[in-house]
């Protein structure tokens, strides 16, 4: 028999001739003990029209939904439970990825339309923070190179040529953006310290959401780290997404922090042109990424700030949701607060754009401080509370 | 480069497809056919295995990549599947794993070029051209029945089987594996006498269910070996895995952990016979109890039992005690006296753990190239050989006229 059938790789885990013998009811996960968006949305009936299909670059249904299946999830938590492997992915499985959007981006439908601003003079204010409560500011977000599979679904060569674009853009970065690149592979003890030292180095990833999706094949292989000479200017390649960018520096002018980031970006931006390559882009969706909940903006723009008193009031929880803020430890997600430092950082991603969502963290961490400065005081704070935004 | 499959490949997969598979599956057939193989070179795809110890790692060349990436298994598993195990895990200077997987049956045949060296080097210089016998015959075991209970605190043999027409744990869709778990538990409801039991399903485990299991030692985790994560067979856990052991708990099998079936046997004290006996006739019964409904184990005369990892091939077999030899192991002659029995000690922990008060795990190494009964009656006879030099090393006496030939 001749196996020489033309095969394309890279294929997802899951590209199974045989599981098309199989009904959609023989095939359908189990996810009774679930408690995530994929596991709300996927019914059998919608498992049953996606299940054939693929797209262009091979990624199936069985690709999208298996770290929600391995990942039952938590009942406070609400985890996305599915991935992109390439551009494709977000039309090609609409049906299933629509609804989830929809859930977990405050009702986006299917025909809005997102706004990208990276222009920071649209950003009011922001430069004088009170450093006596806001210890840093930092803005983050993601970008994929159009043409390349995504990181649970890309082959070495792509991952390899995501690296090396990402170099040449970044090497041509100038003044107070010019840096290093760091691969991982060829890290010197040194140089790792030091990377651990300055709160920069990423771990290969050992969130079992991202283990099963495929995204840490072949590491560390084409991953590495670029941060400009002062440090505050961060790029992480071929983590979770291709690209993660990341502004930030001591203290409270979160002006400065966004105009460096927009700066980078759209230079890194029109470096890619140059060479003929753009960021995946559309007017629905806004910025293509990996995880459903990065879409849009990606941007999640935050402070570290002491709230001792704030934190202990009981409308403190009230008072971050009308913001549109949320609420992490100090060690980024899934961690808790110590000593009294919060991560307070825009809840949104899609549907605002980047200057709406730094100014909602701008104004909003304006007024928290008058809120824990009026509580140290031992006074009400009841006439501050804002409405929902 | 890119290279486009000519149009007449393309009807031949789809003539294939046809003849053999549903609509649906020609369908995906036709697209994956139609795809443009990437405009990446093969060394642009080769993986970087500078830092690697393991035996893919040492057989894949360049070259060899080149060739075998054009390849697929009717059941579209590739040879990045194959190697993406022996990627992700580098391996250890003293410790050479495989470092690669079969998806199904067809992965040796379609990936022989990387295979048959890795067997090879695996299996004692095992060749491409050999034939492998199978004989679960335990009345050919020579004694057994009488290892010194003194000495040898319990005895067990263990192996694998893979149904033949389902893809194996690294790419089996959840259809399939619930296939393999309700055929399996078919095929073991039907044992009687010693060997009738009961099926515990991982997803249905009642908590005393599963504590009873883990104090019997029966329980198997999920996987967390990085080995067997990068190669997929963790997903959808814990659906359609289970075990089945029988009412006296000297008969046991894992349905879809690393293989489809595990099976084993084992008992306190050393009558290896017993547990060989027990071990044949549970595997004999449960092959023609699937051969009653039209399935078969995978099998070929060159690789013996088919299964997931190409170090189990042949007869998947690991017959072994925990015995006492806290003067054996310190003797300078220990290594070589195993290496000369053809068997290798581990901790009672099994593999990569350590001995535990002088206690050892001793087994056949060989899998391939012996029968059944050749590699157990290898473990009776040299732990009776064992027993011995223990014995006069107890007694302060010499083991030198004792010392085997190589076997």
């Amino acid at each position: 028999m001749d196996y020489n059938q033309g095969a394309t790789m890279p294929f997802g885990n899951t590209h199974n001739q045989m599981k098309m013998n199989y009904s959609a009811e023989q095939e359908y996960p189990d996810l009774s003990k679930h408690n995530n968006h994929m596991a709300k949305v996927l019914t059998p009936a919608i498992y049953d029209r996606l299940r054939s299909k693929q797209t262009p670059s091979g990624f199936t249904l069985d690709d999208v939904i298996q770290t929600g299946v391995d990942n039952p999830g938590h009942p406070f938590i609400m985890t996305v439970g599915c991935v992109a492997g390439d551009e494709e992915t977000y039309e090609v499985f609409k049906e299933l990825l629509d609804p989830v959007i929809e859930d977990r981006h405050g009702g986006y439908k299917p025909s809005d339309k997102h706004k990208t601003d990276l222009n920071p003079d649209n950003l009011k204010g922001g430069d004088d923070l009170d450093p006596n409560y806001v210890l840093s500011s930092r803005v983050r977000t993601g970008r994929s190179i159009r043409g390349f599979c995504l990181p649970p679904h890309c082959s070495r060569g792509e991952r390899r040529m995501v690296e090396k674009l990402s170099n040449e853009a970044l090497d041509s970065l100038t003044g107070d953006l010019k840096g290093k690149y760091y691969a991982l592979k060829n890290m010197t003890d040194a140089e790792q310290q030091q990377l651990i030292d300055d709160h920069f180095l990423f771990d290969k990833p050992v969130s079992p959401l991202l283990l099963a999706s495929g995204m840490a094949r072949d590491w560390p292989d084409a991953r590495g780290i670029w941060h400009n000479d002062n440090k505050t200017f961060l790029v992480w390649v071929n983590e979770e997404d291709h690209l993660r960018v990341i502004s930030m520096q001591k203290g409270g002018n979160m002006k400065e922090v966004f105009n460096r980031f927009c700066t980078g970006l759209t230079k890194i931006e029109s470096l890619f042109k140059e060479k003929g390559h753009e960021f995946m882009w559309n007017e629905h969706l806004g910025y293509v990424l990996t995880c459903p909940s990065n879409l849009g903006t990606g941007l999640r723009a935050g402070v570290h700030m002491k709230l001792p008193n704030m934190s202990k009031h009981a409308k403190f929880e009230e008072v971050l949701k009308r913001l549109r803020l949320q609420k992490r430890g100090t060690g980024g997600v899934d961690t808790a607060a110590v000593g009294g430092v919060f991560d307070i950082s825009n809840a949104d991603r899609l549907g605002f754009s980047e200057v709406e969502l730094v100014q909602m963290v701008v104004d909003g961490v304006k007024l928290l401080t008058e809120m824990e400065k009026r509580l140290e005081k031992g006074q009400s704070i009841d006439d501050l509370i804002p409405a929902q935004k």
